[in-house]
């Protein structure tokens, strides 16, 4: 009983708690900014590494030659396009839970660059399969869900675009955010199962790698790019969604951005 | 090193159409995405000194 107690106090004193902070737009505000430059930097470094990695120095592959090096970009792009849908999601449930206004700001910071992972997913996966199963599209699991992706992101963008607050289309967005995530277990899970194109993922955690190290490396490290691009464009992106909604408060006029 | 020569590495062993046609495509999206990262910053930092401006006008 009393331990129930406790905890109701802890929930109702948890607004004053220290990570709470964080969620005032305008303490974000400042803490993206500071976190910006070492993600931006972090891009920068992975994304050469890989690069150089990948396209420079790991070897020919056996059987597709040269034309494997695509998935130094389709893999990360592919794996971000279905993580920061999830993240979204996340955000959107968080947003509903905790009426936190930054949690939908996140939401919509992030689903351009979710739309256009998938974008690079798509089109870096038809130039991959065309030398190889020659076609550059068919209508198969794996291929049509990541499809589906594209139209959720872009859905999103729509709803929250003409959101801004409403109340309606708020939870028109939360509905559409968590519907998209059973899409996104169909393109995992239809990687390596059912009757698809996709060569499988190559990387398998629960057996020895199939891809040489070089290979391996080099997708990991654009991966680590890839991550720290998407964080950091979703926290310039953030910066400015909540400078343009907190434009009338005093503490935006104080910014150094504010000053002619 | 996996290349000889800088011919050969534009080659990508006859599969050149589809790897730099990934790449190109990559970096053409990101640097659109970047670009208008940049004009909402801008925009968003000069409405936000047009606000300032005009409340400053009010007083």
């Amino acid at each position: 009983m009393t331990r129930a107690m406790n905890l109701a106090a802890f929930v109702a004193r948890m607004p004053q708690a220290r990570w709470f902070r964080f969620t005032a737009p305008a303490t974000f505000y400042a803490l993206a900014g500071r976190l910006l430059p070492w993600c931006w930097g972090a891009a920068a470094l992975f994304g050469l590494a890989g690069l150089v990695l990948g396209l420079g120095l790991a070897p020919t592959d056996l059987q597709q030659g040269d034309a494997y090096r695509v998935i130094f970009i389709h893999v990360p792009a592919a794996w971000m396009s279905l993580v920061i849908y999830v993240v979204i999601a996340g955000w959107v449930g968080l947003s509903r839970v905790l009426k936190t206004r930054l949690s939908s700001m996140m939401a919509t910071a992030l689903a351009p660059t979710g739309a256009l992972m998938t974008f690079i997913a798509l089109w870096t996966g038809s130039l991959w399969g065309k030398p190889f199963w020659g076609t550059w599209w068919i209508w198969d699991a794996h291929l049509t869900a990541e499809l589906v992706l594209l139209f959720h992101y872009l859905g999103l963008m729509l709803l929250q675009a003409c959101s801004a607050g409403a109340r309606r289309s708020d939870r028109a967005v939360a509905v559409l955010a968590l519907v998209g995530v059973v899409n996104v277990s169909i393109v995992y899970f239809s990687v390596s199962s059912w009757n698809t194109l996709n060569p499988g993922s190559g990387i398998d955690f629960t057996r020895a790698p199939s891809m040489s190290g070089m290979m391996l490396g080099g997708t990991l490290l654009m991966a680590a790019a890839f991550w720290a691009w998407s964080i950091a464009v979703a926290l310039h992106r953030v910066r400015s969604i909540i400078l343009e909604s907190e434009l009338g408060n005093e503490w935006t006029a104080e910014l150094p951005e504010a000053r002619p | 090193m996996n290349w000889h020569s800088f011919a050969e590495f534009g080659e990508m062993g006859g599969y050149a159409l589809y790897v730099w046609g990934s790449y190109a495509m990559t970096a053409a999206a990101l640097a659109w995405e970047a670009l208008m990262l940049v004009q909402r910053r801008r925009s968003a930092s000069q409405e936000l000194r047009d606000q300032v401006r005009l409340r400053a006008g009010h007083r």
